[in-house]
């Protein structure tokens, strides 16, 4: 079936299986293989992506269902060579250790600040609860969101908490 | 460019995360050759049944299928190579028999991942079901052989007090003996189950494998913790030199053990691509995740203490049955004698510490996380709680009374192994003042006072990492089975190039601990050279000549300490050359960002550009006895293991209607030795205890009688999500080893050998007014209910 897209601001056309997963339509057809494949039956996240501005599981949708719609994915966040403040708090607040939760975590992240610009420990913790991760033990990955939050709200960001920290 | 001159102790921002925050990274699973076949395996769904027959012939027919491949076609292969195997390997694909659900008994290859899945559904395999035996104990009984070719599921027993000496383990077993029979003295025993865990990495294991023909060479990627160890089983299994295989591991997104193994799908690959001249790739399932990669753990076992009345242990037992599953791989058979080198902890007690590995029909068990220190560490550290319980003395004090002294020269455990340096009193002693402990005591007892049930436990803990003195390798610390007789050292070499940037390879194969980071601060520190300016390669066997892999918390305290040795060396020719060039005497150079300068006569400097250029034009270096070139290469052999040590605190409150368990506070105070990043070292801690909690709390890889196995999805096996957690609140104390020059122990495990039983004490804590001793891991709701009404009557 031929499906036509707006991925990371391109306009894409493809011709696809029915039962093709918009994750791997992504990774396969496109080459976008920073969306990434945990667990397969919706309940990791590491596939997340936007999808009409909303966070999505990109395994849990067929690449047929998404025919239409704008799609963002971890690739396109960054714009004009700069990172998105999510990224920046990630990097900052050392919320990744192997990375291959991330792209997922830092998409469902973003889609959290634009629901709630100023989310308490609680309300990040639920807002990431979807997505797993097994090195961090999230409490980076809380401190990354904080962090990218007050960015976005023009404040300055909390202290990193690690002993030693600057 | 942002300039990071690190002194060791800063916290640099890594090197690794520009490429993983923008989705540049690249994992085996995203790397596709041109011309790529897939495979897919057809898996056992029986635990123990002969195999009468099997038809691939619709499977062959099937649209896009390339071959099928059964036993028969990799039988000239032989088993699967592992390093430590002492009674039975697995087979590439299952032969006669199948011994566990999930076991690989045929191999799809396909122009798809998914026609090669639809085809695997076509094989048709004529099974003859067998009774399994899954239950430890009945196993280790002998009640059902898992292999009929051997007379016992008995693997090895590893037996101490002390390691080595069946003399003493005979006093010691009577000394103990002695002390029960006294009538002023109190035994304490628990039974409990240190239960069957599965790693769960985020990223699945994959492989692709491609084999060169007109060069008779393999280039394998690899989702693998052991890169070296993965070249060397393809080439004993392929009969090549180590120079024909090319392993890398690329980005690699969680390992904690599961990845430290050679897999059969890695070696199939490696035939399949022989076999069919083009690229193949296999990713695992997340139910291939579950049920046919190693998992952890799985004990029963009896722990009794023996003390005064007032505190004083005078001996520990330990009597456990570990599980091994169906086969041998990499470690299986040696996880529980990690434990047995930490049978003792931190402790002066005698001890007599057994444990008796058998065969079961399960998947097979390897490392995860901590591999044999946790559940050493869960016996001992919930024994002493249940007897300073039982003799009504607060569990710090039994604990202290009962630590070996501080000791900055080794001493030898009872167990019988030389630790290198402690202080475990200081080390407590600073959990009990951060924690505000007696602060603490008094909210749980107003909460008590409530009739709300909140618990505080504590846990202390000694583990043993940085593996190992080459002299281990008559032990197995070698992977000399893989046709590399090479010990456990570590491996880093550093260069500085012609134009002063630095490349540094070294032996290691993360998976997120961040050794580009680390390890560019470690030469930085040495040369002074930004760290954005020097490169780290890592996980590839042309690039490292040898090179043993990251795992049992070894990395930093090993290859790390060679890698600084390294740019140590090559900071002293450095220094030669731009003393050479200054005609000025070595000894008076200091290096910096810049290059090198004359100390006191700041208008005497050369820049690294200047020192790098004269190493690769050596003619600059004129009359000099200096060599051309800026590298060295250090092979660092330990003189021990290391000892890292710690103590933990969780506080929770159970509702005791629903038997929920909430985590209030979860406190560390770890000792690593030396820290050379301290975010990269919190963010082990926070990783290593989440593992921990998550077996105290949530994780439990079931099989049922059948063997079945019952865990099979996320769903079924839930790890901790950001919800289940607290922030946690991180200290240390700082107890450096005397046996590497960074003076670093190691603390990518210690989180989690610290903090299951830490859980559990606490809940038992919070139970106690109710009359509840015992309670097995997980804690999930159900079980805490049960275990409240038992107790209630």
């Amino acid at each position: 079936m031929e499906v036509s897209m707006t991925v990371n601001g391109r306009e894409v056309k493809s011709d696809v299986e029915p039962r093709m997963l918009l994750v791997h339509f992504l990774r396969e057809n496109l080459r976008l293989t920073g969306t990434h494949v945990g667990c397969e039956t919706g309940y990791c996240g590491a596939c997340t992506v936007h999808v009409d501005g909303k966070a999505v599981k990109s395994c849990t949708m067929l690449a047929v269902q998404a025919n239409g719609s704008t799609i963002m994915t971890i690739e396109g966040l960054a714009s004009n060579g700069q990172l998105h403040p999510v990224q920046e708090g990630f990097w900052e607040r050392h919320g990744l250790q192997c990375g291959f939760c991330t792209p997922g975590m830092i998409m469902a992240s973003v889609a959290l600040l634009e629901s709630n610009d100023n989310p308490s420990e609680d309300e990040i913790r639920h807002g990431i609860e979807g997505n797993l991760c097994r090195c961090t033990g999230y409490h980076n990955i809380v401190r990354a969101v904080e962090y990218a939050g007050a960015k976005m709200r023009g404040e300055e960001p909390p202290p990193p908490d690690w002993e030693g920290g600057d | 460019m942002a300039t990071t001159v690190s002194a060791l102790g800063g916290a640099v921002r890594r090197r690794e995360d520009p490429a993983l925050i923008q989705g540049k990274g690249l994992f085996t699973d995203d790397y596709t050759p041109h011309g790529t076949a897939y495979v897919a395996f057809v898996r056992s769904p029986f635990a123990h049944a002969t195999i009468n027959s099997i038809d691939t012939s619709a499977a062959e027919a099937a649209d896009g299928v390339v071959a099928v491949y059964t036993h028969d076609d990799v039988a000239h292969l032989g088993d699967l190579i592992a390093q430590v195997v002492v009674a039975k390997a697995r087979p590439l694909l299952a032969g006669s028999k199948v011994k566990h659900v999930g076991e690989a008994v045929a191999m799809i290859i396909a122009e798809t991942s998914q026609q090669a899945r639809d085809a695997a559904d076509l094989v048709d395999v004529d099974y003859e079901p067998h009774t399994p035996i899954i239950d430890l104990r009945d196993a280790a009984a002998d009640k059902q052989l898992v292999h009929d070719d051997l007379d016992t599921n008995l693997v090895v027993t590893w037996e101490a007090g002390p390691w080595g000496d069946a003399e003493g383990i005979a006093a010691t077993k009577q000394v103990i003996a002695d002390a029960k029979a006294r009538d002023d003295t109190v035994t304490v025993s628990i039974d409990a189950v240190n239960q069957r865990l599965i790693p769960v990495p985020i990223e699945p294991r994959s492989v692709v494998a491609a084999w060169d023909a007109g060069y008779s060479r393999f280039r394998v990627h690899s989702s693998t913790q052991v890169p070296h160890a993965l070249m060397g089983a393809v080439k004993t299994t392929f009969g090549l030199d180590a120079n024909q295989v090319h392993v890398t591991a690329p980005e690699v997104g969680g390992g904690f053990g599961v990845k430290l193994n050679i897999y059969n799908d890695e070696i199939l690959a490696c035939f399949a691509t022989q076999q069919l001249g083009r690229p193949i790739k296999w990713t695992e399932t997340r139910r291939e995740a579950t049920g046919s990669s190693i998992h952890g753990r799985g004990w029963v076992a009896t722990a009794t203490v023996v003390g005064t009345k007032d505190g004083e242990i005078l001996g520990y037992e330990l009597d456990a049955i570990a599980d091994m599953g169906a086969y041998e791989q990499n470690f299986t058979a040696a996880i529980p004698f990690l434990g047995l080198f930490v049978g003792s902890g931190q402790y002066k007690f005698p001890t007599h510490w057994k444990a008796t590995c058998v065969f079961t029909n399960t998947m097979t068990t390897d490392a995860y996380r901590g591999a044999g220190r946790p559940e050493a560490a869960y016996y001992l550290e919930r024994v002493i709680d249940a007897y300073a319980r039982e003799i009504g003395v607060d569990p710090v004090d039994v604990r202290k009374k009962n630590f070996l002294d501080k000791f900055d020269e080794a001493v030898v455990s009872p167990i019988g192994f030389a630790l290198d340096t402690g202080d475990y009193s200081t080390n407590l002693d600073k959990l009990v003042a951060v924690s505000n402990y007696e602060g603490l005591k008094a909210e749980r007892d107003a909460a008590r006072a409530e009739g709300r049930h909140v618990g505080i436990g504590i846990s202390t803990y000694c583990e043993v990492c940085g593996f190992a003195p080459t002299a281990l390798s008559e032990l197995g610390f070698s992977w000399a089975t893989y046709g590399l007789p090479a010990g456990f050292y570590g491996t880093g070499l550093v260069r500085v190039n012609p134009d002063a940037s630095v490349t540094v390879v070294t032996g290691t194969g993360p998976s997120g601990q961040g050794h580009e980071t680390t390890w560019a601060q470690l030469v930085s520190d040495r040369l002074g050279i930004p760290v954005e300016r020097i490169r780290v390669i890592h996980g590839d066997t042309e690039e490292s000549p040898m090179g043993i892999g990251t795992f049992g918390s070894r990395s930093a305290a090993v290859d790390g300490t060679a890698t600084y040795d390294a740019a140590d060396r090559v900071a002293a020719k450095a220094k030669s050359i731009a003393a050479h060039l200054m005609e000025a005497s070595a000894e008076d150079i200091e290096l910096d960002s810049e290059g090198g300068h004359v100390v006191g006569s700041p208008d005497s400097n050369v820049s690294w550009n200047d020192i790098a250029a004269a190493a690769y034009l050596p003619h600059r270096l004129g009359e000099s006895e200096l060599e051309g070139g800026l590298e060295s290469h250090v092979i660092f052999d330990p003189p021990n293991a290391t000892w890292p040590f710690g103590a933990h605190l969780a506080m929770v409150e159970v509702d005791a209607e629903t038997g929920d368990v909430e985590l209030l506070r979860y406190i560390t105070v770890d000792d690593c030795g030396n820290v050379i990043n301290p975010m990269i070292v919190a963010g082990q801690v926070h990783g290593g205890v989440t593992q921990g909690i998550g077996q105290a709390m949530f994780e439990d890889a079931i099989y049922d009688s059948d063997g079945n196995m019952l865990t099979g999805s996320l769903l079924d096996y839930p790890i901790p999500t950001a919800t289940d957690l607290p922030m946690f609140e991180l200290n240390h104390t700082t107890t450096p080893t005397n046996i590497n020059s960074l003076g670093v122990k190691g603390i990518g495990e210690a989180g989690t050998i610290g903090s299951a039983q830490t859980i559990v004490n606490a809940v038992v804590d919070a139970l106690e007014p109710l009359g509840v001793k015992h309670v097995d891991m997980p804690l999930r709701p159900k079980r805490v209910w049960a275990a409240i009404q038992e107790a209630r009557g």
